[in-house]
């Protein structure tokens, strides 16, 4: 495998609402950031790779308006995925291995205040017997929750510890909206939406961007490990008290010797689920951001995630862990490991 | 077993867009029949309707231009069958106008005029409804103003 590395980057702070940008707006922003960060100009990149969804933007093509915001003239090698840039970021990782280009750019946008993402998501689900159904993604998190609590592998306590932990790393990242402190006892006089879910056990939506420069060689962080896996997207057939996606993922990535860990937790309940899938030991700090349940961006979110590792590889973390999901319960599960250059 | 090829999902999603900034700017201006596009540092093209960012050079494009109502239509096509969801009764022109001052055409309608007259040089001047709205429906369409029509050459580096 050639050496991959993160020489840079760069998110647009996630706000409750942003008005002021628009797709190409937010692009460029951040991939000029990203690239100078990584000390490149867009001559020099090889391969562009963007993740976002149109479902999400409310309108159609909004992937190809974000193009003015890399300025791809003359015509540039360039691929989507209307998924989270994390997958953009596997693609491209895939497309520097052939060997041909050295330097690509991953970049992703999301508003979560223009639409219902709820709602949105509902629609992933099988179209036939499924999503006539309305299932939203809370509702099948809450299956899944009294499945881990009837197994006596979570309980409610451990539930709203999860929301405290996050809401306190929050408080030191800059780039994330306000959130308050609460306490467990707080959390759990709360009352429950989804039972045994609790309002404030879901991610909270925001609007953002980010986008990260990619190298062969160079120094930067380096992807020790990448992998994906999908589980089927029939919830009756799946065990929702294991996550076989993640830990597959986990096991190719080479996730050991992890010292911290910034993971996509779409509910508070699934958080000690991916620990144990993926096998983090319990000394392993567990999103040192904040993590996603204190602003998940849609398509984001995930990318932001490997961001957020490289970061903590950069201010002295040996090994970090970067996880982004997809899909009802976490079906869909994507890990990269991080280490120190050589 | 007779085959299902027909069942009822409804589905709904309902949508608060903002414009952003910069189309902000653009259709506040049509409200006021004015039309504003936005210049880009670089290679100093206008750009109408205006980008955040230049499309060649990824420059951000910060500096508003008022442009004219007038132009050169630089290419056009004549409607002349009706199709679903067509807002126009055919035959009717559907037009690039190159406004003075602009580097991209503008998409629009040449109206108020026999279509047989619609040409490639022909100078026009926008034709507003009484109330504008947020929108460039706004502009009814563009006429002929009786100037002589543009040289092929005055506007090649735009079609
Ligand atoms: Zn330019």
């Amino acid at each position: 495998m050639r050496p991959v590395h993160i020489a840079g980057f760069a998110q647009l702070p996630h706000g409750l609402v942003d008005n002021r940008h628009d797709e190409g707006g937010m692009v460029r922003a951040v991939t000029a950031a990203a690239l100078q960060e990584a000390g490149l100009g867009r001559d020099d990149v090889g391969f562009t790779c963007s993740g976002s969804s149109d479902y999400i933007m409310g309108r159609p093509f909004s992937f190809v308006m974000a193009l003015d915001g890399i300025g791809a003239w003359p015509p540039i090698r360039e691929s989507h995925v209307e998924m989270d840039g994390a997958w953009a970021l596997y693609e491209a990782w895939v497309r520097l291995q052939h060997g041909d280009v050295d330097v690509a750019l991953v970049y992703c946008f999301g508003k979560s205040s223009l639409g219902d993402v709820e709602a949105i998501y509902a629609l992933q689900n099988d179209p036939y017997t499924i999503a006539p159904l309305g299932l939203d993604p809370m509702t099948a998190a809450a299956l899944q929750a009294r499945q881990l609590i009837a197994r006596g592998l979570l309980t409610e306590r451990e539930i709203a510890e999860t929301v405290v932990n996050a809401r306190r790393n929050g408080q030191s990242n800059a780039e994330v909206p306000a959130i308050e402190t609460r306490s467990v006892e707080q959390l759990l006089a709360q009352p429950l939406v989804r039972d045994p879910l609790r309002a404030h056990d879901a991610a909270r939506f925001t609007d953002g961007a980010a986008a990260i420069v990619l190298t062969v060689g160079g120094g930067g962080p380096r992807i020790a490990g990448i992998d994906h896996r999908i589980d089927s997207m029939n919830l009756g057939v799946r065990d929702l008290t294991l996550c076989n996606s993640a830990r597959i993922a986990a096991e190719r990535a080479g996730a050991h010797n992890i010292d911290a860990a910034e993971l996509y937790v779409p509910y508070a309940s699934q958080e000690k689920l991916l620990c144990a899938a993926m096998g983090l030991d319990p000394g392993v700090q567990i999103n040192p951001s904040g993590g996603t349940l204190v602003a998940e961006t849609p398509m984001v979110a995930g990318l932001v995630r490997i961001g957020e590792a490289a970061r903590l590889i950069r201010s002295g973390a040996k090994r970090t862990l970067a996880h982004a999901t997809a899909g009802p319960c976490l079906q869909q599960n994507l890990v990269c490991v991080l280490e120190e250059a050589p | 077993m007779k085959p299902v090829t027909e069942f009822r999902s409804p589905t709904k999603l309902t949508y608060t867009v903002s414009a952003g900034t910069v189309a902000t700017e653009f259709l506040s201006a049509i409200l006021q029949r004015r039309i504003v596009g936005r210049r880009c540092p670089v290679c100093t093209k206008v750009y109408v309707p205006p980008r955040p960012a230049c499309p060649t050079c990824a420059a951000l494009c910060e500096e508003p231009v008022e442009l004219p109502e007038t132009g050169t239509v630089t290419t056009f096509s004549v409607v002349r069958i009706p199709f679903p969801g067509q807002l126009l009764e055919p035959p009717y022109a559907c037009a690039h106008v190159l406004l003075d001052g602009a580097d991209v055409p503008l998409l629009h309608i040449v109206g108020g005029v026999d279509v047989n007259q619609v040409r490639m040089g022909l100078r026009v001047t926008a034709v507003w409804y009484e109330e504008p709205q947020p929108t460039l429906a706004s502009i009814r369409y563009f006429t002929p103003n009786g100037e002589p029509d543009a040289d092929y050459a005055s506007f090649r580096e735009h079609v």
